[in-house]
């Protein structure tokens, strides 16, 4: 080949938000063919969620009184808890098989690292996907909700970065665990049915964490969603103070930074072997 | 000061997995614009010393410097200025062909604008311009593989490694991918490549090294390790099995340099193979099948080894 004297035609190593934005359009460019699909389940999701169990079985709870929720309707107290157990499962969704794919039958992630790109850099991309659809849906679902009636205060607006946080807490841990599997991806099913149902049902969305067992309760406490679907409920539902705001906030971001640096390490250690 | 023009210098690079030794202190150069070929059986330790070139694998012991830089430090500024054509494609097979070349680019922070002008030359270079919308997925494996090859050239690099470029490809694949690697070696591309199939060496390489368990068994041109290390002619002998035992012990008698007897046949390594034969039917024995070919890169590594290329 003939060396090209275009402007800017030599290959550039750049800084690290550079770098991911290049694995990021990866991502990007895989998803305009299939966003179709996910923007349909993306609207569908929190109507049929809303419409059951907010709409119908919140008029049979709100007929016995609603004093252990706060006074407040269901579909009020359950909808900002949806919004947030919803990001954790986009963020399953968009972390445990694209990345497993990607590393395992496309090679895809191997292509990638055998050009200026890291493998930080190919994890950071994959994380500005995420971040991007979780925000997506996390708008999308606020609308549905405000369309419902089911938003009290205009706090809410502050809810879909919290749900997008609430996500890369899942997001971030099980990106980093799914590029380490060699074999296939049972362990993900176990993730699914002993991790993100327990917790779907039992961080707080349905009803309140303080109706479970004392004992039981720490537990809930300690999850991730829990934190997501407290902050994101008091938001919409107006009744957010400071101190509690900053113990979610600095308890998911602590959680998304650990992850990170783990998750670093394990695409590292899987792509340069 | 480091001689510009050597590439690739390495010095008892080693590559251990856990207990088990891939690459066993090898030392090698790269020059400017020449073809270099690692040839050996599969597992001989020529993936694992691509991977360290291609930066993707941190040597365990040893010295490598490529473009005069470390690949452990250096890793992104290095793999800039390389191609990689892997084993596998590892191309999206759901996204068009030209889309590859786009996303490709990309990642090397090339303009849009130049990676089109590249992508028209590339898809012409590898015969694949009437292919450009088409998904990859139906492609043949021959194309695949020629796809692969442009996409190693977006960033226009000095040096373009191949691990096993034609495996899995039938004859035919293989010599419009031979053909393509040749024109590129003409225009300068400086290539290493990886292979067991002692024909592609042969066709492809200026200069290789003879890879067996981790080790260089040798390095030479075809030509020079065909000198060194076997005779002009081979005389392939094929008796009837019940014979094939016995036969063997005879053909002893008969003058040539060396013996390698094949569970199937008998190969004598001769300056000349027809006077060869005439001495074997002199001891009285009549093979089924009698072939006198020229030496290849086989005998060599049959020579140095005791083991066929594709025993592995």
């Amino acid at each position: 080949m003939t060396a090209s004297v275009l402007p800017g035609a030599r290959p550039t190593v750049g800084g690290s938000w550079d770098m991911a934005v290049r694995a990021f359009r990866w991502w990007l460019v895989n998803y305009r063919r299939t966003w179709r699909g996910t923007a349909f389940s993306s609207v569908l999701n929190p109507v049929l969620y809303l419409g059951a169990m907010g709409v119908g079985l919140g008029s049979l709870v709100d007929k016995h009184g609603t004093a252990s929720l706060g006074g407040i309707s269901y579909l009020a107290f359950l909808a900002p808890g949806l919004m947030a157990a919803a990001a954790m499962q986009t963020a399953v969704g968009e972390s445990a098989y694209p990345v497993f794919t990607a590393v395992k039958w496309q090679h895809t992630y191997q292509a990638a690292a055998s050009t200026p790109l890291r493998p930080a850099d190919i994890y950071h991309g994959h994380l500005l996907f995420t971040t991007m659809r979780l925000a997506m849906n996390a708008a999308v679902f606020l609308g549905i909700m405000a369309a419902f009636g089911a938003v009290s205060s205009p706090w809410a607006l502050a809810a879909v970065p919290v749900a997008v946080l609430t996500g890369l807490a899942f997001a971030v841990p099980i990106d980093g665990f799914a590029v380490t599997r060699k074999k296939n991806g049972q362990s993900f099913d176990l993730i699914f049915r002993f991790g993100m149902i327990p917790l779907f049902l039992f961080s707080g969305t349905f009803f309140p964490v303080t109706q479970l067992p004392a004992w039981i309760r720490p537990l809930a406490y300690i999850t991730p969603l829990w934190h997501g679907v407290a902050l994101c409920r008091s938001l919409s539902l107006g009744t957010a103070d400071l101190a509690g705001a900053i113990g979610h906030l600095a308890y998911l971001t602590g959680l998304v930074l650990i992850a990170l640096l783990l998750g670093q390490r394990a695409y590292r250690w899987r792509l340069y072997v | 000061m480091p001689d510009p023009e050597i590439l690739i210098k390495a010095s008892g690079l080693t590559k251990r997995f856990g207990e088990f030794t891939a690459v066993d202190g090898i030392d090698f150069e790269l020059r400017r614009g020449e073809a270099f070929g690692f040839l050996g059986p599969n597992g001989a330790g020529k993936s694992s010393t691509m991977r360290m070139i291609g930066c993707v694998s941190p040597p365990s012991g040893g010295e490598l410097r490529i473009l005069g830089m470390d690949p452990v430090r250096q890793g992104p500024a290095i793999r800039a200025r390389l191609g990689v054509v892997p084993q596998e494609d590892a191309l999206d097979v759901e996204l068009s062909v030209r889309e590859n070349l786009l996303i490709y680019g990309r990642y090397f922070g090339l303009p849009r604008s130049v990676i089109a002008e590249r992508t028209a030359r590339l898809l012409d270079f590898v015969q694949l311009t009437d292919r450009a919308g088409s998904q990859v997925e139906p492609l043949s494996g021959g194309m695949k593989r020629r796809l692969t090859i442009a996409r190693s050239l977006i960033n226009e690099p000095e040096i373009l490694l191949l691990d096993e470029p034609t495996t899995g490809l039938d004859p035919q694949a293989r010599h419009v991918v031979w053909d393509r690697l040749f024109r590129l070696k003409q225009q300068g591309v400086t290539l290493v490549l990886t292979t067991h199939y002692m024909d592609e060496a042969e066709q492809l390489c200026d200069r290789l090294v003879v890879m067996d368990s981790g080790k260089i068994a040798a390095e030479g041109s075809p030509r020079e390790l065909i000198e060194t290390y076997s005779t002009p002619e081979v005389l392939e002998l094929r008796f009837d099995i019940a014979e094939h035992d016995q036969a063997a012990e005879k053909v002893a008698d008969a003058p040539s340099e060396r013996i390698e007897v094949l569970a199937d046949r008998i190969l004598l390594y001769v300056p000349d193979g027809d006077a060869a034969l005439a001495a074997v039917r002199g001891l009285g024995l009549e093979p089924l099948t009698s072939l006198v070919r020229r030496s290849t890169l086989e005998d060599v590594f049959l020579r140095l080894t005791g083991r066929r290329l594709e025993d592995g």
